[in-house]
């Protein structure tokens, strides 16, 4: 029973370290330029086919990795620069149709591409189970959480103490302000595309390892739970966006343990509506008044 | 392209405010059954009233009041399992199921919009989204009711007055009085106080409440109504296609919806109608390019945005 449990929440953590990844690149855009990226998900989505097709033609993995991330970066930066860019300064809700029409743009892109079947992911991982407590956690599980963890602590001290990590910050706080300090804003929001993409596409090889499946609406499903993350710890915070991403794994996974398998995705959802409802600044997160 | 848009809104704009438009309109779709090319696509028209009922509906909340709810499908759902259910389990006559599809529809909408409509922009359109699918997993899962991903099919045609509604054409027809009927619903209701008070939310929430008006309930009201238009739209399409299944209110659909709201101008009556005449004509003219439909759907929205992002009868806004 114990064991159980504990299986489900190693389980969890494990998909939760990869959910952490992709909200912090959400809640990283969402902090700078209070955009929703609806077609974050799918970033994540194009690494997983591009390392598929790379190893399909024979590029050996250690190529196949690195080259589907730069793929991934490029593809959400041609978004950034040619649909996001001119609307920056429009009306929001032009600016979050805009990510919805590229997301759409991508998914079905990709189901043209590939067909909308589940694909199989080509690479095998050699993968020893070790036992913990009598529960099971294999070797890609501790892979997943150790690259997920160090992306993180990573991440945090770039945020911290390199110049350009600061100078994110100050965009996230007073965009205006910053420009007016020297700060190259234009840049600064190009650097947090890239990096948000690196996250999630990183994110997006290890699921499609993991589950042994990359398919075209991979991305769908994922961008809400990153919403959902980065909602639940406060969104624009970044340890709140990790902390979201370990709670969505792991109530994921005790949900369709305990309560349902059929309504698996619902659980994120759920928690998305309730979250919403009861404590919209999340859980780091700050009440703010709207000012007239 | 902007200019060349820019030209079409102004003259489907003349064209519009001219003296003989209604007529026109009027007299244009009640011949259109018998100058259709085939069955085929008066089939089609039909799809694209329901459409312009939805769009209408979604409108009055995304377009007039600025909520931009992306779960107008769940409402659609709703309303159409309601109708199917009851005419299948219980043998309800259609003119009775009908409205009672539309009033449970507009229930889920007071259940939804009271805790959610407080949720600005992106955070409403995050929880619709999510009750969006929701919905689609309960329609999925609730197989004892349901039948799941199976569907429900044999759903009667409508009797209406003893005479069954067996042709298209009848179905046309009745569709294009309910069209009607939301037009006019809707004309009054946007160009009476009410309407008034919905686009001062839209254009600024804290000083709409400032002069008086009370803006939660009436962003709750302006869901309802719209809920309840989704809800007679699903009914109508679940007795015309006979056969509903969880995939018909996927969260396409709502984007689909949000996309004719946003084509034909946000908070533009005509342009609802006209918007989801063009997204559903023009996707099935596309359907040789069938890989390639939806991914052109996806460019059409980014472009609209970057170049006309008030739609083809909508006026520039802050």
């Amino acid at each position: 029973m114990i064991q159980d449990l504990l299986q489900q929440i190693i389980n969890g953590l494990t998909v939760g370290t990869a959910y952490a990844l992709v909200a912090l690149g959400f809640t990283m855009v969402y902090g700078i330029i209070r955009l929703m990226n609806f077609a974050h998900g799918d970033i994540y989505m194009v690494a997983a086919f591009a390392a598929m097709t790379l190893l399909v033609s024979g590029v050996p993995i250690a190529a196949a990795l690195p080259l589907s991330v730069l793929a991934a970066i490029a593809v959400a930066l041609v978004m950034a620069r040619f649909a996001y860019k001119p609307l920056f300064d429009q009306p929001r809700i032009s600016l979050f149709l805009t990510t919805i029409g590229a997301s759409i743009i991508l998914e079905y892109g990709a189901m043209y591409i590939w067909t909308p079947q589940t694909h199989a992911f080509p690479y095998t991982f050699a993968n020893p189970v070790f036992s913990v407590a009598g529960a099971r956690i294999s070797m890609l599980q501790i892979v997943m959480i150790g690259v997920s963890v160090v992306l993180m602590i990573g991440l945090s001290v770039f945020v911290r103490s390199t110049k350009l990590g600061k100078a994110m910050k100050a965009c996230s706080h007073n965009m205006a302000v910053a420009r007016l300090m020297g700060i190259k804003v234009n840049a600064v929001v190009y650097m947090t595309f890239i990096i948000g993409s690196f996250l999630a596409a990183v994110a997006g090889l290890l699921i499609a390892i993991y589950y042994n499946a990359v398919y075209p609406l991979m991305g769908f499903k994922i961008c809400l739970i990153a919403f959902a993350s980065s909602v639940l710890g406060g969104i624009g915070i970044i340890p709140g966006a990790m902390l979201g991403g370990l709670i969505m794994g792991v109530a994921e996974s005790l949900g369709a343990a305990y309560i349902s398998s059929s309504f698996r995705d619902g659980f994120a959802f759920a928690v998305v509506i309730i979250f919403l409802l009861l404590r919209p600044a999340g859980i780091l997160g700050r009440n703010v008044q709207e000012k007239i | 392209m902007s200019a060349m848009l820019e030209r079409l809104s102004s003259g489907t704009k003349r064209l519009a405010a001219s003296r003989w438009s209604v007529p026109a309109l009027c007299g244009f779709s009640l011949v259109l059954p018998f100058i259709l090319p085939s069955q085929y696509w008066l089939r089609i028209a039909i799809v694209a009233g329901i459409y312009a009922i939805l769009a209408l509906g979604l409108n009055l909340i995304a377009g007039y009041t600025g909520q931009l709810s992306l779960g107008h499908a769940a409402f659609y759902g709703i309303g159409g399992y309601t109708s199917a259910l009851l005419a299948l389990k219980l043998g309800v006559p259609f003119w009775i199921s009908v409205p009672i599809a539309g009033v449970f529809a507009g229930v889920f909408g007071l259940v939804l919009g009271i805790p959610t409509l407080r949720l600005k922009g992106d955070y409403l359109a995050i929880v619709t989204i999510a009750f969006g699918e929701l919905v689609r997993l309960v329609f999925l899962n609730w197989n004892s009711l349901t039948r799941g991903p199976m569907g429900l099919p044999n759903i009667p045609k409508p009797v209406i007055f003893g005479y069954v509604l067996r042709s298209n054409v009848a179905f046309y027809y009745m569709v294009l009085i309910l069209v009607v009927l939301s037009v006019l619903l809707l004309k009054n209701l946007v160009n009476s106080r009410i309407g008034r008070a919905l686009v001062a939310i839209r254009e600024n929430e804290i000083a709409a409440r400032q002069i008086g008006i009370n803006v939660t309930e009436l962003k709750v009201k302006a869901f309802i109504i719209g809920s309840i238009m989704a809800g007679v739209a699903g009914a109508v399409f679940a007795h015309f296609q006979a056969y509903i299944s969880p995939d018909n209110f996927t969260y396409m659909e709502s984007v689909t919806m949000i996309c004719m709201v946003v084509l034909g101008g946000i908070g533009s009556l005509p342009g609802s109608i006209i918007g989801a005449l063009v997204l559903t004509f023009v996707p099935e003219m596309l359907r040789s390019f069938a890989g390639l439909r939806m991914v052109l759907f996806g460019l059409t929205m980014v472009l609209l945005m970057l170049f006309r992002p008030q739609g083809l009868l909508g006026r520039r806004q802050r």
